[in-house]
C-alpha cells in the first residue's frame, strides 16, 4: 500500500521563520559585520547582498561531550601494515581524521568562521534599522512628475489611424443582427407559409404571388442594412497618466584639500552611501556624479574621489559652479530629480563663501529636489557654515548638519531628512 | 548477483518496466507495485507508505529540521538551513536522495530531480527497508509510537508558537536553548518510557501543569518542619542518582514556570523519539541497503527491469556502500551503510553457503533459513549487540579491520588487534563497544539537590576509561543553571578518591 503525494507546489520556504530567528539572534554580530562592510563597498554597489561572518564559537550549541585523555579504543578499516603490538608515535592532534576522533556529533563542524550571505533586502533592512528608516520610508520626498500615454479603453470618436478593427466589426455584427432580427423572423414565417401553400393540392396563385412579393421586399430590406456604419466604429482611446520619474542624479561634492584627511573622507563616504541607498529605494535609475574640489573643481570617478589626496587652498564655489554646469549640460531639471550632497571640513576661502551662497540660492536650489551639506570637523564653524545657515533659513530644500564623529552619521542623516519631510508635509 | 528464488520459474516473457530516465506518477505507481510485491514475498512488514515528491529546496528544509516533518521554530534550524543551502550551492555536498520518517503512515520524501531508477531505489530503500525496520525492531517498538508522532510534533509546534506569543520569543528561545544543550540527557536509558500520545497529552497537559507546580511548591516549602530531624540525617534528594537530567528538571526545578516545564517535556519527548535511531544506525541503514539491493535484483531476475536500469542502480549503490580505508583522504570513520549492508549480505551467505569457519563461529545460524535469521536479527538487536553477535571473521578480513589502543599516558598508540585468528574477538568486541551509546555519551548524573539548604544542584561525572569531560561543560552548565536558577556544579572523583569540583555555575574562584 502506498499513497503518492505531490508536494512540489507546497511552499518551499518552511525554514524562512527559522532563518529569521537566526538573524534575530545574531543581530548584533550581523550588524557589526554589515557596518564593517559598508566601508569596503562602492557607493553605488547596492545590488549585492553581503557576506556575513560570525565567529564560530559564538554560534556553538554546547552539549556535554567527552574530552581529552584516558584510554580510547578505536577500530579502523584497511589495515595494510600493522601487526598486533606495533607502537606508533601519536599523530599530532586534530590533524587527519584517521587518528580516532570520536563519532560524537559535536565534532562535525569545521574550524572556520561561520560565513553566510544575506540578501540585498536583508542588508538594507539591517542598515536602515539603525537609521530607524521607517520614519523615512513613510514620508517620501516629493518627486518630479512626468506624463505617460497609456491605453484606456475605447471610444466612439477618434482619428482614423486609431480604429480598432476587431471592436468595430464586432459592433457591426451586433448592429446588423439587431436591425434585421424582426425582418428575418417575419421572412422565416412567410417562407414557411409559402412552403405550406406550395404543398397544398389546390392552387393559391394569388396568395403565393403576394407572399413572394412580400418576401422579396423583406429580403431587399435586409440587404439594405449597411455592412458597416460610422456608428460601429470604435477607436482606441489613450489617456495621459502621471508617473513619477524614476530618474535621479546625485551629486557628491567634497573638499579634497589638504585639511581633509582619510578618516574624514570615510565619514563622508558613509554619508554618501546612506544617501544613495535611500534614494535607490525611491528611484530606479540613479546617476552619481562625483565632484571634488580644492581651489578648482573636477569631475572624477569614485575611486579618485575618495582616495586621492590634493593639497592647496579651498574654493568651494568652484564645485558648485561645476555642478551647475553639469546640470545645464546633461541633467535637464524637468526630467531629472536632482540631489546634492556636499561634504567639507568647513575650510573655505573667506571671500568665497558669499559666492557659494549666491550660487546655491540662485542657480542650484531652484533646480534641486534637495541639497544637503555636512560639515565634518572638530573645530569651530567658519564662514561657509554661517553663510549656509542663511540659505537654510530661507530654503526648505536645503539642510545642513554638523558631524563630529562616525557615530553622528546615522542620527544626522535622519535629522537631515526629517527636517525636509516636515517642511514638505 | 543472481537470485536463487523458488519462483524464478517464470513461464512467459515479462515486459520490462519503462526505464526512461524521466519519472511520471504512473511509472512510480508501477514500480511501487512491483517492489511491494517482492517486499511482501520476503515478508517485509511495513506501515502504510506515504510517498511525497518534493523539490530540492524542500529537501533542504527537511534537512534543516533534522528529520522532523513538523518542527517548532528555533534559530538552530535556521543555522542548519543556511549551512545546508551554502554547502549545496557551492557544490560541496549533494542532497540525500531521500528522507524517511518513522511514523505511521511512514512518510518518505522523493526528490523531484531523481531519475526513475533513483526513485525506484529510494522506494525500495526507504519505503520497504527503513519502514519495515521501524515497524519490526524492538527498540522502535518499545520507545516510539509511530502513529502519534506527527500529532505530537504538531502539538509541540503549536504549543511553542503559543508560548512565543504569550511570553515572548526571547524567553522561549532561551528555554529551548537550555533544553537542547541537555537533550541527550533527556532519556531514561534503562526504564521503558511511556509512549507519547497526543490525546493523552492534551487531556493531561493543563492538569499536569497545575499539579506539577503544586508538587514543586510542596518540595520547596520553606517553613521548617521538625528541627530535630535535620540533625539526625541530612535529607538526600534525589534518593538515587538521576541520569535523566531533563526529567529531573521538569519535575523538580523550583522556579520554572509551568510553560517552561512543558517545553522541557517536549524536548525530552523528542529526544526520546530519536533515541532508537541513534542506537541502530548501522543496522537500520544496512537493512535498508540490503533490501533495496535484494529487491531490485529480484526484479532484474524476473526480467522486470532492464540492464540499463541495473547499471545506473549499481553505480549509485556502490557509491553508497563504499568504505574508504583509514589512510584515504575520504576516510571519516566507518561508513554505517557499508558495514551494515555487508553484515546483512554476509549473514545471508553464512546461512546459505556456510564455511567451516562459519560453522565454528556461528553454529546456530550456519545453514539455517536465511530469511528467518535476518528477520530475527533485525527485530532483536541494536548496533552494539548486532555487531558483537554477527560480525564474522570473513567480514573482518574483507574490511581489514584493526584495533588501535590509545592511552593518553603513553606517547604512542598501540595496535591492539588485527584481522587474524587471535584478534577476531578483540576487534569485534571493540567495534561493538564503539557503538555502545553509554561509551560515547557522557555519564553524568544528578546526585544532590540540597533541598534543605541553598538548593545547589550537584552532578557527578563518572569518566569512562579516564576520559575527561569536554571543554563545553561550562557552557552547558550555564544552560542548566538557567533552568535550575540556583548554583549548579559538577564533581568528579579524582584518583586520590576525593571529589573535586570540575565545573560550576556561577563560576567560583579557584581559591574557594
Amino acid at each position: 500500500m502506498a499513497n503518492f503525494i505531490d508536494r512540489r507546489l507546497n511552499s518551499k520556504n518552511k525554514s524562512t521563520v527559522n532563518r529569521q530567528r537566526f538573524l534575530r539572534r545574531y543581530k548584533n554580530q550581523i550588524k557589526k559585520s554589515v557596518s564593517d562592510a559598508i566601508n569596503q563597498r562602492g557607493v553605488t554597489d547596492i545590488d549585492s547582498g553581503e557576506n556575513i561572518i560570525i565567529p564560530k564559537q559564538d554560534l556553538s550549541e554546547p552539549i556535554f561531550h567527552q574530552g581529552d585523555g584516558g584510554i580510547k579504543d578505536r577500530v579502523h578499516p584497511g589495515n595494510d601494515q600493522f601487526s598486533p603490538g606495533d607502537k606508533i608515535p601519536r599523530p599530532p592532534k586534530q590533524q587527519g581524521q584517521g587518528s580516532g576522533q570520536g563519532d560524537a556529533s559535536d565534532s562535525g563542524e569545521g574550524d572556520d568562521d561561520f560565513t553566510f550571505s544575506i540578501s540585498k533586502e536583508e542588508y538594507l533592512n539591517l542598515l536602515f534599522e539603525d537609521l530607524e528608516l521607517p520614519n523615512l520610508e513613510k514620508n517620501q520626498l516629493d518627486k518630479m512628475i512626468e506624463y505617460k500615454t497609456v491605453r484606456s479603453g475605447f471610444c466612439a470618436e477618434g482619428v482614423a489611424s486609431n480604429i480598432d478593427i476587431v471592436k468595430s466589426l464586432q459592433g457591426s455584427i451586433a448592429r446588423r443582427i439587431a436591425m434585421s432580427a424582426s425582418k428575418r423572423k417575419k421572412l422565416k414565417q412567410l417562407e414557411q407559409e409559402l412552403l405550406v401553400l406550395s404543398h397544398d393540392k389546390h392552387d393559391h396563385i394569388q396568395q403565393e404571388r403576394a407572399l413572394r412579393l412580400e418576401i422579396e421586399t423583406l429580403k431587399s430590406k435586409i440587404a439594405k442594412v449597411p455592412f458597416i456604419d460610422t456608428f460601429d466604429l470604435r477607436f482606441r482611446n489613450y489617456a495621459k497618466q502621471a508617473v513619477p520619474t524614476s530618474k535621479a542624479v546625485m551629486f557628491c561634492l567634497m573638499d579634497v584639500s589638504g585639511s581633509m584627511d582619510q578618516a574624514t573622507k570615510e565619514m563622508a563616504k558613509r554619508f554618501y552611501i546612506l544617501l544613495y541607498l535611500f534614494l535607490s529605494r525611491t528611484y530606479k535609475n540613479i546617476d552619481v556624479i562625483y565632484i571634488r574640489h580644492h581651489t578648482q573643481a573636477k569631475e572624477v570617478d569614485e575611486h579618485e574621489f575618495f582616495y586621492s589626496q590634493e593639497t592647496g587652498g579651498t574654493i568651494a564655489s568652484s564645485a558648485l559652479e561645476l555642478m551647475n554646469d553639469i546640470i545645464c549640460e546633461r541633467y535637464n531639471d524637468n526630467q531629472w530629480n536632482i540631489y546634492g550632497a556636499q561634504a567639507s571640513d568647513g575650510d573655505n576661502w573667506a571671500d568665497d563663501s558669499p559666492r557659494c551662497q549666491t550660487i546655491l540660492e540662485q542657480q542650484i536650489l531652484p533646480k534641486s529636489r534637495y541639497f544637503s551639506y555636512i560639515e565634518i570637523t572638530q573645530r569651530a564653524h567658519q564662514t561657509l557654515w554661517k553663510h549656509y545657515q542663511k540659505v537654510e533659513d530661507s530654503h526648505s530644500n536645503f539642510a545642513m548638519q554638523h558631524i563630529k564623529s562616525v557615530a553622528d552619521i546615522y542620527p544626522v542623516f535622519r535629522e537631515l531628512f526629517k527636517k525636509n519631510t516636515q517642511s514638505v508635509a | 548477483m543472481t537470485n536463487t528464488n523458488d519462483d524464478t520459474a517464470q513461464k512467459t516473457k515479462v515486459t520490462p518496466l519503462d526505464d526512461s530516465p524521466d519519472w511520471t506518477f504512473d511509472l512510480l505507481g508501477q514500480y511501487q507495485q512491483e517492489i511491494a510485491r517482492v517486499a511482501d514475498f520476503y515478508r517485509l512488514d511495513t506501515y502504510t507508505n506515504q510517498i511525497e515528491v518534493i523539490t530540492a529546496e524542500q529537501m533542504m528544509d527537511a534537512y534543516a529540521s533534522v528529520g522532523m516533518p513538523i518542527g517548532y521554530s528555533h534559530w538552530t534550524f535556521g543555522k542548519k538551513f543556511i549551512q545546508t543551502e551554502q554547502n549545496y550551492q557551492r557544490g560541496q555536498m549533494g542532497l540525500a536522495y531521500e528522507i524517511v520518517i518513522n511514523s505511521s503512515p511512514c512518510i518518505s520524501y522523493l526528490m523531484e530531480e531523481n531519475t526513475m531508477t533513483m526513485q525506484a531505489l529510494v522506494m525500495a530503500h526507504a519505503c520497504y527497508g527503513h519502514n519495515s525496520f521501524f515497524k519490526g525492531n524492538y527498540l522502535f517498538k518499545s520507545w516510539t509510537d509511530a502513529s502519534s508522532i506527527i500529532d505530537y510534533l504538531l502539538f509541540a509546534k503549536n504549543y511553542i508558537a503559543q508560548c512565543e506569543l504569550k511570553y515572548g520569543i526571547s524567553d522561549v528561545e532561551a528555554t529551548l536553548d537550555a533544553c537542547h544543550a541537555l537533550m541527550s540527557h533527556g532519556v531514561d536509558r534503562y526504564k521503558r518510557p511511556q509512549k507519547i500520545s497526543l490525546d493523552e497529552e492534551l487531556k493531561r497537559q493543563s492538569e499536569r501543569a497545575e499539579y506539577l507546580q503544586s508538587q514543586v511548591n510542596a518540595l520547596w516549602r520553606t517553613v521548617p518542619k521538625k528541627a530535630e530531624q535535620k540533625h539526625e540525617k541530612k535529607n538526600i534528594f534525589p534518593k538515587e542518582p538521576q541520569e535523566n537530567l531533563l526529567y529531573f528538571i521538569e519535575k523538580n526545578a523550583p522556579l520554572l514556570k509551568p510553560w517552561q516545564r512543558e517545553i522541557v517535556r517536549i524536548v525530552r519527548k523528542i529526544s526520546q523519539y530519536f533515541y532508537p535511531q541513534k542506537q541502530t544506525q548501522v543496522m537500520n541503514e544496512g537493512w535498508a541497503c540490503f533490501w533495496h539491493y535484494t529487491i531490485l535484483n529480484h526484479l532484474y531476475d524476473e526480467g522486470l527491469v532492464t540492464d540499463k536500469f541495473m547499471l545506473e542502480f549499481l553505480h549509485s549503490h556502490t557509491n553508497v556502500v563504499a568504505q574508504p580505508e583509514y589512510n584515504s583522504k575520504y576516510y571519516s570513520g566507518i561508513n554505517p551503510y557499508a558495514l551494515g549492508f555487508n553484515m546483512f549480505i554476509d549473514l545471508r551467505r553464512i546461512c546459505e553457503h556456510p564455511t567451516e569457519e562459519d560453522k565454528e563461529y556461528f553454529p546456530e545460524i550456519a545453514g539455517s533459513n536465511w530469511l528467518d535469521t535476518l528477520h530475527f536479527a533485525m527485530e532483536n538487536f541494536k548496533d552494539e549487540s548486532f555487531i558483537s553477535q554477527y560480525l564474522s571473521p570473513k567480514l573482518m578480513r574483507d574490511f581489514k579491520l584493526f584495533h588501535i589502543h590509545d592511552d593518553s599516558d603513553n606517547n604512542y598508540v598501540e595496535i591492539g588487534a588485527i584481522h587474524n585468528e587471535q584478534g577476531y574477538k578483540k576487534v569485534r568486541h571493540n567495534l561493538a563497544n564503539q557503538y555502545n551509546l553509554s561509551n560515547i555519551e557522557v555519564n553524568i548524573q544528578i546526585i544532590d539537590a540540597n533541598i534543605d539548604g541553598d538548593r545547589a544542584l550537584t552532578l557527578r561525572y563518572t569518566p569512562h576509561n579516564g576520559v575527561e569531560l569536554g571543554e563545553s561543560k561550562d557552557e552547558v552548565l550555564k544552560h542548566l543553571h538557567y533552568l535550575w536558577h540556583f548554583d549548579v556544579k559538577i564533581v568528579q572523583e579524582m584518583k586520590s578518591g576525593e571529589d573535586k569540583i570540575i565545573a560550576s555555575c556561577p563560576q567560583k574562584n579557584k581559591d574557594d
